[in-house]
């Protein structure tokens, strides 16, 4: 599944961030194979999204968060 | 002893200003870099006899250049050696802060490692080896509590102790460097060389973090309680709304405006009268005296009944940014500013348009992409500021009576229909490419160090005074002269000056809106100058002296000028098209010169002023021709 299919409290494990331009951005903010994220919540109208990875807080859009394969 | 330059860098958040504002307090300078709208902020200061001179960068997540900020960063090391570059770290947040220190150090650039929050980072169980980092890297370690004065103060010790040649990068960093450069070697695409070289830093961040640093065990914090309010849910939007009410009230109703009343109030009835009665008293020629009261005075004023606004509303945005929400702002507002091509955080200067678009043009400095700021500060001049109430409430009255109300409400919706239409079609034209995209961290909430609170708000009212304002001054005169000299010398009469010709000349264009009066053209080029003047201008040039400016006093008004030409001169149809067009077109020169101080281009001044006009040209005409086609006069 990817990020964005993942429900409101749930912790995850990326497993790739599909090849896009937004790729390497992601990576750099530390999506990177093997990194646990935990969903926060999302925005009042469901998107964006709110994760904690690395131990700091981030918010994406659905439309990123689809570019990241995740596992439970 | 040639002074000791000191570079700051660091991720976003980092606390980073707040450091550099306690080292260098007012005797920073803050300016563009050049040709981006990215602040750059310089500041020499003495201690203990040696002088250093502070260079703060902005805030990058990394140097891959994906923004300007990044851009800025990574020229600026490649282009400048400062003797030290201190590397800010937020204590909390060290994993994704050393992605950066990692990449100056790739790059050669020698670091004093600064772990900045460190009661923050002990607050949540984060405890730091020091020695470890040290010897990890290689590079001297520091620590500090960015809105402790004394605690920040250490560092000159540092600065002016430390000498970076006496610091090698450890085997383990060196080794992580010669991957980097293999890596870079490999014949990989650039992609994929970039994708090997992220792993390879947050796999030497995760041995960093596993040597280094000891969590015990991450409780809740309440920023996710916050949270669960402030950025989840209805509670987020109701926040939100009122929010903007108490931000929009503080500004424009309670504090800013009704101090900036008071100001022009005793520049145009103490200062002017005062100065007018001296002058008559020492026999000053009369053009002297008109330009003393008339030219400068009434510019001066004019710049400064601006700053209190300025410095309202921005010490609350300051303020509101230091405490982490509007992070929280843009998240929550993203998914409907991003129909429009925007993105969240671009809905707080935007709103403050409505009250006046000088400190919302401003306020686009906190947007995150060159193109978001670009637009806001070009879509900001269509919404319906309070100085254009008074044109919309006059004609209202007079030509729409009984429907005065729905016509003004008409003009708002107009007003952001424009803006917003502009913002795509800006987004899909001029700024075309430049991506906005949203990847942002959601800071934790922290109390704002007031400091750098109150040195960004004088920085934000001294930057207006200085460049906008001499900017805003020199129009004032020019409009001054335009409005008292004619080919002859000077007139007591307007409608013999300069600025009636200029005003009959330019009423030809509006033909085919239906106001094609001279008084209306000139009413039209007096606007430039100030919203309100245009209903003063009609007022003196239909004989009328002495009418009210304000929206309140409207229906008095319009009695008045009823009685005048000015009921005849306009058809209903004309009328609307006529504030439609006034609604629409140029900034006010106040406007303008803040366009100007923010893109730091006489270009984008330029483009501003004549974009705006063809839009409200063309907006008027659809309403003329529009409303005729259906039989409306």
């Amino acid at each position: 599944m990817t990020l964005a299919d993942a429900k409101v409290g749930m912790t995850v494990r990326i497993e790739s961030v599909e090849e896009s331009p937004m790729k390497t951005r992601l990576m750099a903010m530390g999506l990177i194979p093997n990194t646990k994220a935990e969903i926060l919540q999302s925005a009042p109208l469901g998107d964006p999204i709110a994760i904690r990875l690395r131990a700091y807080n981030l918010a994406l859009r659905k439309d990123d968060a689809k570019l990241i394969q995740v596992s439970l | 002893m040639a002074a000791l330059s000191v570079t700051l860098t660091g991720q976003p958040n980092c606390g980073k200003s707040s450091i550099f504002n306690h080292l260098t307090g007012l005797r920073q300078k803050v300016g563009n870099f050049a040709g981006v709208t990215v602040e750059r902020k310089d500041a020499t200061i003495e201690y203990k006899g040696r002088s250093i001179s502070i260079v703060d960068l902005p805030g990058a997540y990394s140097l891959s250049a994906r923004s300007q900020e990044e851009q800025v960063v990574t020229d600026y090391f490649k282009e400048n050696k400062p003797d030290i570059v201190v590397d800010i770290i937020d204590a909390s947040n060290m994993a994704r802060n050393l992605f950066l220190t990692l990449q100056l150090l790739e790059m050669g650039v020698p670091l004093i490692i600064n772990l900045n929050m460190m009661d923050e980072a002990e607050k949540r169980g984060i405890k730091i080896d020091e020695m470890k980092l040290e010897k990890i890297f290689g590079m001297p370690v520091t620590n500090t509590v960015g809105r402790d004065n004394a605690s920040v103060r250490t560092l000159l010790d540092v600065f002016t102790n430390t000498r970076m040649s006496n610091y090698k990068p450890s085997e383990l960093l060196q080794a992580h460097i010669d991957k980097v450069n293999e890596l870079c070697r490999s014949g990989l695409s650039a992609e994929k060389v970039e994708e090997e070289i992220i792993t390879a830093r947050y796999d030497f961040i995760d041995k960093v973090m596993a040597d280094a640093v000891k969590v015990d065990a991450a409780n809740k914090t309440l920023g996710d309680t916050l949270d669960k309010y402030l950025a989840n849910g209805i509670s987020s939007l109701v926040i939100l709304v009122a929010m903007f009410y108490l931000l929009f009230q503080i500004a424009f109703n309670w504090i800013g405006q009704p101090l900036a009343d008071m100001l022009g109030e005793f520049f145009e009835e103490t200062v002017a009268v005062a100065a007018t009665e001296a002058m008559a008293a020492a026999g000053v020629a009369d053009w002297m005296q008109s330009l003393v009261s008339d030219g400068i005075i009434v510019g001066v004023g004019s710049v400064l009944s601006f700053v209190p606004l300025i410095f309202t509303l921005f010490f609350c945005l300051s303020f509101l940014d230091g405490t982490g929400y509007m992070a929280r702002v843009a998240f929550v507002m993203d998914p409907i500013m991003r129909r429009a091509g925007l993105s969240g955080k671009g809905i707080m200067p935007l709103i403050m348009g409505f009250g006046c678009g000088v400190p919302a043009i401003m306020g686009a400095r906190t947007l995150d992409s060159h193109k978001d700021r670009m637009i806001s500060i070009l879509i900001t001049p269509f919404l319906t500021c309070n100085a254009k109430v008074p044109i919309i409430a006059l004609f209202a009255a007079m030509f729409f009576p009984g429907n005065a109300a729905n016509i003004v409400f008409a003009m708002y919706f107009v007003g952001l229909a424009v803006a917003i239409i502009m913002a795509k079609v800006l987004g899909l034209t001029t700024f075309k490419g430049h991506e906005s995209s949203f990847l942002l961290e959601l800071p934790p909430y922290r109390m704002p160090d007031m400091k750098s609170v109150l040195l960004e708000t004088w920085d934000k009212g001294k930057g207006y005074l200085v460049k906008a304002g001499t900017i805003i001054f020199a129009m004032s005169v020019a409009i001054w002269f335009l409005s008292s000299f004619n080919s002859d010398g000077m007139t007591e009469d307007m409608s013999d000056s300069y600025l009636a010709g200029i005003g009959s000349a330019t009423s030809v264009i509006f033909a085919p809106q239906g106001f094609d009066t001279w008084e209306a053209g000139a009413a039209v080029v007096t606007g430039v100058m100030a919203k309100e003047a245009v209903v003063s201008t009609l007022g003196i040039l239909y004989g009328a002296e002495d009418i009210s400016t304000e929206a309140e006093d409207a229906a008095e008004t319009s009695e008045v000028m009823l009685a005048t030409d000015m009921g005849t001169a306009f058809t209903p149809l004309a009328a609307l098209a006529f504030i439609v067009f006034t609604q629409l077109y140029s900034p006010c020169v106040t406007a303008l010169g803040t366009i100007k101080k923010e893109t730091g281009s006489w270009k984008w001044m330029a483009f501003a002023f004549v974009y705006t006009c063809a839009v409200a040209w063309f907006a008027s005409l659809i309403v003329y021709q529009g409303g005729k086609l259906l039989g409306f006069e």
